[in-house]
């Protein structure tokens, strides 16, 4: 019995290993880059002026919405946008035109774990930042931040975390494209616009007018932001259909990109080779 | 004075070659203009649908009403494209520069360094977005019956002249830090991001914002300064704050190169 639990043990430790030393590496790389990944967080501040304007206007009252779960809502979208950076397309393109892709290919790991544990790094490093961000925005305005219950912040950290990975699929998917065109990130900033204006990050979706709701409701975006931060604001919400479309999405878009990822390497000729 | 016309010709001279030149090169990605135009199409819809979740027959953004808080939109609209035109392909080009030690032969060519690296190259791809930004401000100061003279066209005009000085010399400030810290790139898209602020009139702020955005991040003479001379309701007073700030802005953005460049010891040596 004992022998058998050791051997779950290193067996597990085995697993493991390959995940631990892909993100200790890219987190060492990540503290060597603070100072930027200190700007990028400073840059993820547009939900806190939507929450000035939203505060100020007079709409806010007449649809209905407190001004405390405004707050609420807004400073959760920061704190989510945050987390659920993701800059996949600049990196990929510029490792497949340097051909840095190659090198990649030959060893025994699916280029996309790298992808994916330096953004899990970078999130890691941020997590002071943020962390000093909201005592600065708590100092500036009193009482703006509020202690979520325990059940309310495991509940945000898985949806937190599916979000991340949906957004990140869907990046990864139309980073694919690099495989046949060099200039993704233009794309990039094309699937940048639908994500400002249809994930709740400039509007809580309860602003929106009925069919744009829906529609917006249709594309993944809002399980990405809006979800989990009317989680953390403690808003009442199905969470049940909200983390089946979530999944739905992280399936679809795994599905789809691992398509695409198969037929992509097959027409990759090695930029630079 | 004709020494001073002759030199002001060849600076355009050497502009327009340059812009002919870089215009020439990036028409090889045709593909982007489908690109750019879809972006901007999206961004105005997205942009203009969110303004209008403020409105209503009884509510509005900072009393502004509809078609003048558009205006303040159209003038986003249009340094948003002159930022994708000149700001941004030129700027960014400062810290490659600065990296590769390739600034030394910016230094040595037969004009001035600051001109060459702001304005050396034109990107049309900000075009859509200049000619959305210019219609949209029509439109709205159209429907909003503002009073329509030459001295406010003049007034206007010179408003977001000066808009432009400030927004040239904020990126420049900025892109000038290159020279002490090499990866400055970023900041830029600090600054990017909290200029996003001037797509709403600056009286939709709290107070304490907005007196942020007026003397310490000037956005309020990005946008809504500019918004107000050409809806006629600009008080003097601001629109001269609004020209000495410029020409301050334009000033220090000249000093502190210089000062800067004191400090360029060139890359590998």
């Amino acid at each position: 019995m004992i022998k058998l639990s050791k051997d779950l043990f290193k067996y597990i430790i085995s697993w493991l290993r390959v995940p631990i030393a892909l993100i200790s590496t890219q987190y060492s790389l990540m503290i060597e880059y603070r100072a930027e990944i200190i700007l990028w967080a400073i840059s993820g501040i547009l939900p806190l002026i939507m929450l000035a304007i939203w505060k100020e206007a007079t709409i806010s009252e007449r649809i209905g919405l407190s001004d405390d779960y405004l707050t609420r809502y807004f400073v959760s979208a920061f704190i989510v946008r945050q987390f659920t950076a993701v800059w996949v397309m600049v990196s990929f393109e510029e490792d497949n035109l340097e051909g840095r892709l190659s090198p990649y290919l030959l060893q025994p790991l699916m280029p996309f774990w790298r992808y994916f544990s330096s953004h899990i790094a970078e999130q890691i490093s941020r997590i002071p930042i943020v962390l000093i961000m909201l005592l600065v925005l708590n100092a500036s305005i009193p009482n703006i931040l509020w202690i979520p219950s325990l059940k309310t912040l495991v509940i945000f950290c898985c949806a937190l975390f599916s979000a991340f990975c949906v957004r990140f699929l869907l990046h990864w998917m139309f980073s694919m494209i690099c495989f046949w065109s060099d200039r993704v990130s233009a794309l990039e900033r094309l699937l940048l616009i639908p994500y400002l204006f249809l994930s709740g990050l400039v509007a809580p979706l309860d602003t929106f007018p009925t069919p744009i709701r829906n529609f917006a409701n249709l594309t993944p975006f809002p399980y990405i932001l809006a979800f989990p931060s009317n989680i953390l604001a403690e808003k009442k919400i199905d969470l049940i259909s909200n983390f089946t479309s979530l999944f739905f999405w992280a399936i679809l878009l795994f599905l789809l990109s691992y398509l695409f990822w198969k037929r992509g390497i097959r027409h990759y000729s090695g930029m630079g080779a | 004075m004709i020494k001073y016309l002759r030199s002001t010709s060849e600076v355009f001279r050497v502009l327009f070659s340059f812009w002919s030149t870089s215009i020439a090169s990036e028409l090889e990605y045709q593909l982007n203009l489908v690109i750019e135009i879809i972006s901007v199409v999206a961004n105005l819809t997205g942009s203009i649908f969110i303004l209008s979740l403020f409105y209503s027959p009884t509510t509005n953004l900072g009393g502004w009403s509809w078609h003048a808080s558009l205006v303040v939109l159209g003038i986003y609209t249009i340094l948003d494209g002159y930022t994708t035109s000149f700001l941004h392909p030129n700027l960014s080009r400062i810290v490659r520069h600065v990296q590769n030690g390739t600034l030394d032969f910016v230094l040595l060519k037969p004009i001035n360094s600051q001109l060459w690296l702001s304005f050396r190259i034109f990107s049309p791809w900000g075009i859509p977005s200049i000619l959305s930004g210019i219609t949209l401000v029509i439109i709205g100061f159209i429907n909003s019956q503002a009073n329509f003279s030459i001295k406010s066209l003049l007034l206007s005009i010179l408003m977001v002249l000066s808009s432009f000085i400030i927004l040239y010399s904020l990126w420049f400030l900025i892109a000038t830090t290159s020279i002490w810290f090499v990866r400055v790139w970023n900041a830029n898209e600090v600054l990017r991001s909290t200029l996003v602020a001037g797509r709403y009139p600056i009286s939709a702020y709290p107070e304490s914002l907005r007196r942020i955005f007026t003397f310490i991040l000037p956005i309020a003479f990005l946008t809504t300064v500019p918004a107000e001379a050409i809806l006629n309701i600009l008080s003097y007073r601001i629109a001269f704050l609004s020209l000495i700030l410029a020409i301050a802005f334009l000033f220090i953005s000249k000093r502190f190169w210089m000062f800067a460049l004191k400090f360029y010891t060139s890359a590998s040596s």
